[in-house]
């Protein structure tokens, strides 16, 4: 099938995923306008980090830097952050608080909607110069995003026919949300990780329930995550969202686990300290692990009492970062965060599950190279998209596919 | 000699064999600079300024330094790379009880198994350490890195 980009999908379909998508400047140009600028639902912040009047912050959505802020009245907003005079970003910090933002370049003002509402010297100085009267400020606001906070996550979307957060996300990826932000959370900390690699490669390791217990020995090896452990795979109906969860207290003998001889499985490995792996069941449901992603590029991570939020940030095509934000609830006693504070060291830049999904897609970005004419594999649990009861699948990462595939139009 | 240049000979001599040690790929001598009961942590300039409890890696006893040394060792699978450290400008903060507290740049390269080498963190050592038993020893260490990004990941520690 050849489209607008010229490029061919396998003729199988979703099981094959052409190696170029990871690796053509084209194609990353493209995913900008119809993918992240297109009708989708992107991660912009939190609540809980604009708790007031006049709090704002930069963010992004996908490589289009944006301002998502509390107005005045206490509502959220979200616009481009680019002047709309000369195109420099308005806000140069990650965060703050003010009436009205202003570009440092032209003190050209905006308020918290992005409404331009200075000038510098419109009507000129000493009735010299300024702007001729065709200028029309109501014209030159900064475009604004359409926002929407569910469960405490600020969504925003550039296309105005999205639909409403929770039709977007159906109602099991809705409900394992709200599970997650079930009570007013806080941000324990921060970290970015630099992926050397495509952000798509990133997405779909997250999506990737079968590598779990494979790379990550740490995992396996304290019987975290197992795939004999009892899990599942839920895909929301546009296939562009999932679910991967598993209940530790599960895990049963398992004779395909045992045979294969995997690299990840050292039975005699034990921690000195064990106190990291000391988690309390605090959702009272048994699951000890929900990866949930949103489609394109957000994640909401419980890692036993681990909770964190990961945007997905591309950086050029061969470079992705990482936004990590880890969180806890207002409630939250001192044993609790001292919990969360150890089990973190799981996750993040450093964490002995997540360094290795650091390094991973770089592998797979290096090789690239004379893979122009080929595709991977994404075959495991079928060539279905749909929720599968097992995780030896890749049904969530044919789910990202489909969309994809839909709104790039190849 | 002065006690205090005993004092600030002795923490220089801690930190040089503590990133000896690290940067050799002696990382099983690496828990034996801290005392049992110690508290490290390697945390962003901007989450320790804004008081934020979580940065990148966490310990409250020698036994999960050396959990972090064999997870690197046996379990975890990252791509064979060295650090060398720079350490410089060790200053004594303050005095009390045979407890020293001390703050001291850090610089740290990393260089990949190709060849491929980075300045990989910058930051500071705020450390208290005990000169109560023979040899001084980390009571705490924080490692605070000026930048809040990690380029891959962070195996080693710092």
């Amino acid at each position: 099938m050849r489209n607008a980009l010229d490029l061919a999908w396998p003729r199988e379909g979703l099981i094959r995923v052409p190696y170029p998508v990871y690796s053509r400047a084209d194609v990353y140009e493209e995913e900008r306008a119809r993918i992240f600028m297109g009708p989708v639902w992107n991660f912009l912040c939190l609540e809980a980090e604009l708790p007031d009047p006049g709090d704002w912050r930069a963010s992004f959505v996908g490589d289009v830097p944006v301002v998502v802020a509390r107005d005045l009245e206490g509502g959220l907003a979200a616009f481009e952050n680019r002047c709309a005079h000369r195109g420099a970003l308005v806000c140069l910090k990650r965060s703050g608080h003010s009436r009205e933002l202003s570009c440092v370049y032209h003190n050209w003002t905006y308020d918290l909607h992005g409404t331009l509402t200075g000038v510098t010297f419109e009507r000129g100085v000493a009735r010299k110069g300024g702007m001729p009267p065709e200028f029309k400020r109501a014209e030159h606001n900064l475009r604004r995003l359409k926002v929407e906070s569910f469960a405490g996550i600020v969504f925003g979307s550039f296309a105005e026919e999205t639909p409403p957060v929770e039709r977007y996300l159906g109602p099991e990826i809705a409900a394992r949300i709200r599970r997650v932000m079930r009570k007013p959370v806080k941000v324990l900390g921060y970290s970015s990780q630099i992926l050397p690699n495509n952000w798509k490669v990133y997405v779909e390791n997250n999506k990737d329930s079968y590598h779990a217990s494979l790379l990550h020995a740490f995992f396996t090896t304290f019987r975290m995550n197992r795939l004999s452990q009892q899990g599942g795979i839920i895909v929301d109906e546009s296939g562009g969202h999932h679910v991967s969860y598993s209940m530790r207290a599960t895990d049963r003998p398992s004779a395909d686990y045992d045979a294969a001889q995997l690299r990840a499985k050292r039975e005699d490995y034990r921690l000195a300290d064990p106190s990291m792996l000391e988690g309390v069941d605090e959702f009272g449901d048994g699951i000890t692990l929900q990866i949930l992603t949103v489609f394109p590029a957000f994640v909401v991570q419980q890692i036993q009492n681990s909770l964190a939020v990961r945007q997905i940030l591309p950086r050029g095509v061969g470079e992705t970062e990482l936004l990590w934000t880890y969180l806890g609830y207002e409630d939250d006693d001192e044993a609790m965060l001292r919990r969360r504070q150890k089990q973190a060291n799981l996750v993040g830049p450093g964490g002995y599950i997540s360094m290795e999904d650091g390094a991973v897609g770089g592998f797979i970005q290096r090789a690239l190279p004379g893979a122009e004419e080929d595709s991977s594999i994404v075959q495991m649990g079928g060539g279905e998209v749909g929720s599968q009861d097992t995780r030896a699948t890749e049904t969530a990462v044919r789910g990202f596919w489909q969309v994809y595939r839909r709104l790039m139009g190849i | 000699m002065p006690a205090d240049i005993a004092t600030q000979l002795a923490l220089e001599r801690l930190l040089a064999r503590y990133v000896a040690s690290l940067d050799g790929d002696r990382l099983e001598e690496w828990p034996d600079y801290f005392t049992e009961d110690c508290r490290y942590q390697i945390i962003s300039a901007e989450n320790y300024e804004q008081k934020l409890p979580i940065g990148l890696f966490f310990a409250d006893s020698r036994a999960m330094l050396r959990d972090r040394v064999s997870a690197l060792r046996q379990a975890n699978l990252y791509e064979a790379q060295r650090y060398r450290h720079l350490v410089s400008s060790t200053l004594i903060l303050g005095e009390s009880d045979g407890i020293v507290a001390a703050q001291s740049n850090y610089l740290v390269v990393r260089i990949m198994h190709d060849g491929a080498s980075m300045l990989f963190s910058s930051g500071r050592y705020l450390d208290r350490v005990s000169f109560r038993g023979p040899q001084p020893l980390f009571l705490e260490k924080l490692v605070i890195c000026d930048s809040r990004r990690i380029d891959t990941l962070l195996a080693i520690p710092l």
